[in-house]
């Protein structure tokens, strides 16, 4: 088959014969890796102005409203348009495949995709057009500032990031809405008995009677494992949309008002209570969704690959329950440098409950290695090296943040490379994204109704260009950070040049495996099929595996 | 007494002499560690032994999964290098979250003085406020003897911003975030920080936190907030202290 053939027609993709649960599935990975692609870009051009004058690229990034602005959006994409999608997309086909019940709506998982792509486009536009650029953070008050920023501009990013978080709401209606169906194999199950499941109480009694010497509370828990992971995710999410949504109304107000010619005072608002809901809010994305989410989505896929069952399930379910009361306590680590916070607060919450994030990681990562190991030997696929692979970037990047989430390596480490290279950019690249990554092949023939994959050859290319170029350029980056290279700042004599030139490298190195990903997702789907997932399913099946949708 | 290992030996009871011997073949030159106290006298040498101390930890983690992934394939049984009891590797992770805290408190002095920093009384202080990306009422050049210690308070007036030293080689001395805000009575909130200079040198000033684009010069992007050479300490050897 020539080339060309195909780029047009793939290898043998049918969209026609895909559902509706498999086409809003796809729509959502698609939009996700357009997002990477634009995101990694985005990532290169600040590489290369960190590089310095000699840098191949246009003056204009070195000016700072652009350079900033492009910082500004860059999460906003990476996060919530790439990351965010990918894992909603995967997690909306999951649930129905694992519980064996229909989606509760399709029409909401299409809006969905849609309220992110547009939300994430109107902040794109607002940084890219308006040059808004009061960062992720938004700290108090620069987001309303605007002797800086334009009034439109902030607007046009607000309603956007609120639109993101609308979808976001809206997905978590859903799972729960699927999740708490009492239809199919939970037909007889109480809402009790679900949430019981849901919170990984049902895992935690359990090791309790067994201590005890009493039989099991629940043999068979009415949740599988990776669902109570999506679950307790979710429940982070949810809490996490609600204070970016409000984070975001204050702002709009503020401008609205600046509008209007009526400026009101922001210095009503506390700068430092501010910050702490902001982080208490933001750190649940990190702190709780990104790790239990990972950890629900390593158990499901070392059970996947191995067809065994998880080691140690019961405490891998307690676990998930710990992990929620420490997401909840955890993110004054995000202010050990400021000096007004009190210090029981940095010490408890800034560093001894952070503290037990090693532990809760550490024991999803133990877990999932010894699954995989009591089945070997297995063949090493596509999947199995991916996990490998996202094992590696959590078992790097967890131990760099519980370094810094400490007082005294604070002092000398807040707001440098340190901590959004070697921890957010191996965690994110190469933890998650690995973790992704493997959960697109197993998904790939459940998804794509067995379409075969354009090449092998240019999936193991894409596997270690990317782990390589990932956890180089966080290494190389992270170095800079411990020699000084502030995170938010803007260095245009290539102070730090020769870090960033290697830093840069491995930074192509990933963009470069993107591309070739993408072709081999192209080449196998073809341009005809890709077009063809935005067309309306003619099945309209919101479930996957399970003969009819009972109600 | 070497704390580090007191904190390890408390929670494993080991032989000193192994660790010993180990933190003193990977220490840089300059922290104190056989027969005295492990303290790091400045941050650049807790960074150096922080970068020594994350290779070998990132080398180790890489190696395990490569090793790990290799038997995972091969058909005949692997040998055990050590068997891992579960509770005990809980143990080894809560000892670890925990004792690196211990080590930290013990072995890096500005901790301890930042907690206790309202207790302490400073041989200077300089009290300065930021104002639309400008220092204001920030002394031109100060000037610190050897083993001083001395009390940085800055105020916002607007936005959050950061106050950070820095060495002439780019490497950071010290931080701290600069927030904004008022008391009821009107008056500017503190962000004060305890600093003791132990090494000489000509430190420069910046802003560590993003406070908009406006801290830039549009054209050109330098920092308009860098005060180069603002802080000189003098009267220490070449080592460090007096």
């Amino acid at each position: 088959m020539s080339f060309m053939n195909n780029l047009i027609n793939g290898t043998d993709f049918d969209h026609k014969s895909l559902n509706a649960l498999q086409k809003v599935t796809l729509r959502a990975v698609v939009m996700s890796f357009l997002f990477f692609g634009l995101v990694a870009i985005e990532g290169m051009i600040m590489r290369m102005v960190q590089v310095g004058p000699s840098a191949p690229i246009p003056h204009m990034f070195f000016h700072p409203a652009h350079y900033f602005s492009i910082m500004t959006v860059h999460p906003i994409v990476g996060i919530f348009g790439s990351t965010y999608q990918l894992v909603f997309g995967a997690f909306m086909f999951l649930v129905p495949f694992l519980t064996k019940k229909p989606l509760y709506s399709v029409k909401i998982a299409n809006a969905v995709w849609l309220l992110i792509t547009i939300g994430t486009a109107m902040s794109w536009i607002a940084a890219f057009v308006w040059e808004y650029a009061p960062l992720y953070t938004l700290y108090w008050p620069l987001p309303a500032d605007t002797s800086q920023f334009s009034v439109v501009g902030g607007i046009v990013f607000i309603v956007g990031v609120a639109l993101i978080m609308v979808g976001t709401l809206l997905f978590i209606y859903n799972i729960y809405a699927t999740i708490f169906a009492r239809v199919g194999v939970h037909k007889n199950k109480t809402t009790k008995e679900l949430l019981i499941s849901g919170f990984g109480i049902d895992g935690m009694l359990n090791l309790i009677h067994k201590l005890t010497g009493k039989p099991p509370y629940s043999k068979e828990p009415a949740l599988a494992l990776p669902v109570v992971a999506i679950f307790r995710g979710t429940v982070d999410t949810f809490l996490d949309a609600i204070v970016i949504l409000s984070a975001g109304v204050l702002v709009l107000i503020y401008l609205i008002f600046d509008a209007s010619g009526h400026p009101l005072n922001v210095a009503a608002i506390d700068a430092l209570l501010y910050k702490n809901y902001f982080w208490w809010g933001l750190d649940l994305v990190a702190d709780g969704l990104v790790l239990i989410y990972v950890a629900g989505s390593w158990y499901l896929l070392a059970t996947l690959i191995t067809g065994q069952k998880l080691f140690m399930e019961n405490v891998a379910r307690a676990a998930l329950m710990l992990e929620l009361l420490v997401s909840w306590m955890v993110w004054s680590h995000h202010l050990l440098a400021d000096q007004p916070q009190p210090e029981m607060m940095k010490l408890i919450s800034g560093e001894m409950v952070t503290a037990f994030e090693l532990l809760t990681q550490g024991l999803a990562l133990f877990i999932t290695l010894v699954t995989l190991w009591k089945a070997r030997p297995l063949k090493m696929t596509p999947p199995l090296a991916y996990l490998l692979g996202g094992l590696v970037g959590f078992g790097l990047a967890v131990p760099a943040a519980i370094i810094q989430a400490d007082m005294g390596m604070n002092r000398v480490l807040h707001n440098t490379q340190w901590i959004i290279f070697a921890h957010v950019h191996i965690a994110l690249i190469v933890g998650l994204y690995m973790t992704l990554y493997s959960a697109v092949y197993v998904l790939w023939p459940l998804a794509t109704n067995n379409t075969t994959m354009f090449s092998k050859k240019l999936t193991w290319i894409h596997f270690w260009l990317y782990l390589i170029g990932g956890i180089g350029m966080g290494a190389f980056a992270g170095m800079a950070g411990l020699k000084g290279m502030l995170r938010r700042h803007l260095y245009v004599h290539g102070e730090f040049n020769t870090l960033m030139v290697l830093a840069a490298i491995c930074g192509t190195m990933v963009l470069i495996a993107w591309f070739i990903f993408l072709m081999n997702i192209v080449l196998s789907v073809g341009i005809k099929g890709l077009i063809g997932i935005f067309l309306p399913a003619e099945d309209k099946s919101a479930s996957y595996g399970i003969e009819s949708e009972e109600a | 007494m070497n704390n580090i290992i007191l904190g390890i030996s408390c929670l494993n009871n080991w032989d000193l002499t192994i660790p010993d011997l180990l933190i003193a073949a990977i220490l840089p030159p300059g922290i104190k560690s056989q027969g005295e106290e492990m303290t790091f006298a400045s941050s650049k040498e807790l960074l150096s032994f922080h970068w020594v101390a994350y290779t070998i930890y990132a080398i180790f983690i890489i190696s395990i999964i490569a090793w790990f992934a290799y038997n995972l394939t091969r058909k005949e049984k692997a040998k055990s290098i050590v068997r891992i009891p579960f509770y005990g590797y809980l143990g080894f992770l809560v000892a670890m979250g925990v004792g690196h805290h211990i080590f930290t408190y013990n072995a890096i002095p500005w901790v301890s003085q930042d907690i206790m920093r309202h207790h302490i009384k400073p041989d200077a202080s300089y009290t300065f406020e930021i104002a639309k990306h400008k220092w204001v009422n920030m002394p031109k050049h100060v000037t610190v003897q050897c083993g001083q210690t001395v009390r940085f308070n800055v105020k916002s007036r607007d936005l959050v911003y950061g106050f950070g030293l820095f060495r002439q080689d780019g490497s950071m001395v010290m931080q701290m975030q600069v927030n904004p805000g008022t008391d009821v009575n009107g008056i500017l909130e503190s962000n004060d920080i305890l600093w003791t200079f132990n090494h000489n040198g000509t430190f420069n000033v910046m802003s560590t936190e993003y406070s908009g684009p406006a801290a830039y010069d549009k054209e050109t992007g330098e920092d308009k907030m860098l005060v180069k050479n603002w802080l000189t300490v003098e009267g220490c050897k070449d080592g460090g202290n007096k």
